[in-house]
């Protein structure tokens, strides 16, 4: 079973620390919510885990790999993708060509194909929207489009960073809807969101973090009804 | 009017076989690569050895031999690139751009001197000399080397333009120039990347030294100087960092060159295409296809 273990971490940029003896797990087939405010160190944690930002001390472990030791290459090699937050579409590049490029290490290309079809069933409108340039999308487009590019990489491990960012409660719930659908296909997922409602409706499990370290972690459906994630992050 | 036209069109080729370089390079990494001129060179002086090294066969063979030897010195040129960026630029990406243009300069100047040490200042003649008898089309004469430069280079241009805009690791390349950061939750290995864009760019430099060697006939150590400024020019016309762009621009400047000397006279052809250059910097610094700020290759 791979799991991933984010173990005591403190990271770095220079000399603000973004991440403060982060601990936290994710069990493969979960989907993992991770909450807090803004510069709580939610996508700090992510860029990490692609290996972006190498923590200054703790261990990060994803089954036997040492992610603190990988190229973001290798790690995408090893099936783990991240969607970025912001989306981050090719803008001047067609949506088909951003899938493909989702499916740059994939090295049977019959394969590339299949998934880019299946991504376009789970998103029908991407399909409709194959040979448009990814920078004239809507914003829940781009976020299908970054999601689906991730999907042709066949993860067995999915980081999102604010799906929902910018969207209307109808996309959101749409996008939520593609997660979960993910999931069933077998894809374990570690959902960052400030919409703390949308992403305990779909978790298994969740994490609050404040200033880099966890401060409560539970069951969804305990956090959903716990009074102090109420009070600060689904409002009243 | 046809002959000016020819003649902008054949000197424009070589001028965007360079410019595609220093655009693409430009156009991934942000670096004004001010060594790319000198790679040009250095495929010229390349050509020279391994066709005087062949000097028996030339003659009959001159065509197939030239473009075996253009074929050899675009694999060396390349080469040279891909240890330039290595060893001058790769260690200084995340230094301020400032750094990294000094060292493009002084790569520059260890390309021109180390091949003055070895070959002296003095021009050398080029062992096959492409001439021949002109044909007459519209009033334009035009040889037939020029024809066949004109196809190789056309060729070249086309397979990169396929490379680019098709193949997955077209596609990488210009993801890099977009987003790099994004490209490196493709998986896209950028060091390979950025390794590949600098052979492909000295490769078409090389093969542009080759072609100007044998078209021109002589040679020096300096000879990568005017047409490394000449091909920034083409690039800053056509868009830089724009493939398309560098293509264009360096036809552009070549006909603006061709009808501007015909004009001005011969005297004025590099002041003429310099005052093109900052007149582009000045009113259309996007140059023509540069519109789209956010498109890079
Ligand atoms: N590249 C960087 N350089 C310097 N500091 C950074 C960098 N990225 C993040 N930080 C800092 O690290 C802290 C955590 O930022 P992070 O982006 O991880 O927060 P976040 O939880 O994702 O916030 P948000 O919800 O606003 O996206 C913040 O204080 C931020 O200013
Ligand atoms: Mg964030």
């Amino acid at each position: 079973m791979a799991k991933l273990v984010i173990d005591n971490v403190d990271l770095f940029y220079h000399r603000v620390q973004a991440l403060r003896g982060l601990t936290l797990e994710v069990n493969e087939g979960e989907i993992v919510a991770l909450l807090g405010n803004n510069g709580a160190g939610k996508t700090s944690t992510l860029s990490m885990l692609s290996g972006l930002y190498r923590p200054k001390s703790g261990t990060v472990t994803w089954g036997d790999r040492d992610l603190t030791t990988m190229q973001p290459w290798d790690i995408v090699e090893a099936k783990l993708l991240h969607v970025p937050e912001g989306r981050r579409i090719f803008s001047t590049m067609t949506v088909h060509e951003n899938l493909q490029l989702g499916g740059y290490l994939v090295d049977d290309q019959k394969l590339v194909d299949e998934r880019i079809e299946r991504a376009y069933e789970l998103m029908p409108r991407l399909r409709e929207r194959r040979n448009q340039e990814g920078g004239t999308l809507s914003g829940g487009e781009q976020q299908m489009a970054a999601i689906g590019r991730a999907l042709v990489g066949g993860p067995k491990l999915l980081l999102l960073d604010e799906p929902s960012m910018g969207l209307a409660p109808l996309i959101v719930k749409q996008v939520m809807e593609i997660i979960k659908e993910v999931q069933a296909q077998g894809t374990t997922v570690l959902l960052v969101e400030q919409n703390a409602r949308a992403a305990l409706r779909i978790a298994d499990r969740g994490y609050v973090i404040e200033s880099g370290t966890v401060t409560m972690e539970g069951a969804a459906s305990d956090l959903r009804t716990n009074s102090k994630v109420i009070d600060a992050y689904l409002g009243a | 009017m046809t002959q000016l036209i020819w003649n902008g069109l054949f000197v424009g080729s070589f001028y965007a076989l360079v410019a595609i370089g220093y655009s693409m390079v430009y156009g991934i990494i942000k670096l004004l690569n001010f060594a790319h001129g000198d790679v040009y060179m250095l495929g010229s002086f390349t050509g020279f050895l391994l066709l005087g090294s062949v000097s028996g066969l030339l003659g009959t063979w001159s065509l197939p031999v030239l473009l075996l030897v253009l074929l050899l010195s675009m694999l060396f040129t390349g080469t040279i690139g891909v240890i330039i960026e290595k060893v001058a630029y790769r260690p200084l990406r995340s230094s301020p751009r400032l750094a990294v243009l000094i060292t493009a300069v002084g790569m520059s100047f260890v390309l021109e001197y180390g091949i003055r040490q070895i070959f002296g200042p003095s021009p050398r003649v080029f062992p096959v000399r492409l001439a021949g008898d002109p044909i007459f089309f519209l009033d334009a004469r035009i040889t037939l080397p020029q024809i066949v430069l004109m196809v190789i280079a056309a060729a070249l241009m086309y397979f990169l333009q396929r490379y680019v805009m098709k193949s997955r690791e077209g596609r990488a390349m210009r993801s890099i120039a977009l987003d790099t950061q994004a490209s490196l939750l493709m998986g896209v290995n950028v060091n390979k990347v950025i390794s590949r864009t600098f052979f492909i760019g000295s490769a078409l430099a090389g093969a542009a030294g080759v072609m100007a060697g044998a078209y021109y006939g002589s040679i020096d150590f300096l000879m990568g100087f005017i047409i490394g400024l000449k091909a920034f020019t083409a690039a800053v016309i056509g868009g830089i960092g724009n493939l398309y762009g560098a293509m264009l621009g360096g036809l552009v400047l070549g006909l603006l060159e061709s009808f501007g000397t015909n004009w001005l006279g011969g005297q004025w052809r590099d002041v003429f295409a310099f005052a093109c250059l900052i007149a582009f910097l000045s009113f259309k610094p996007t140059g023509l296809l540069g519109e789209r700020v956010s498109e890079r290759m």
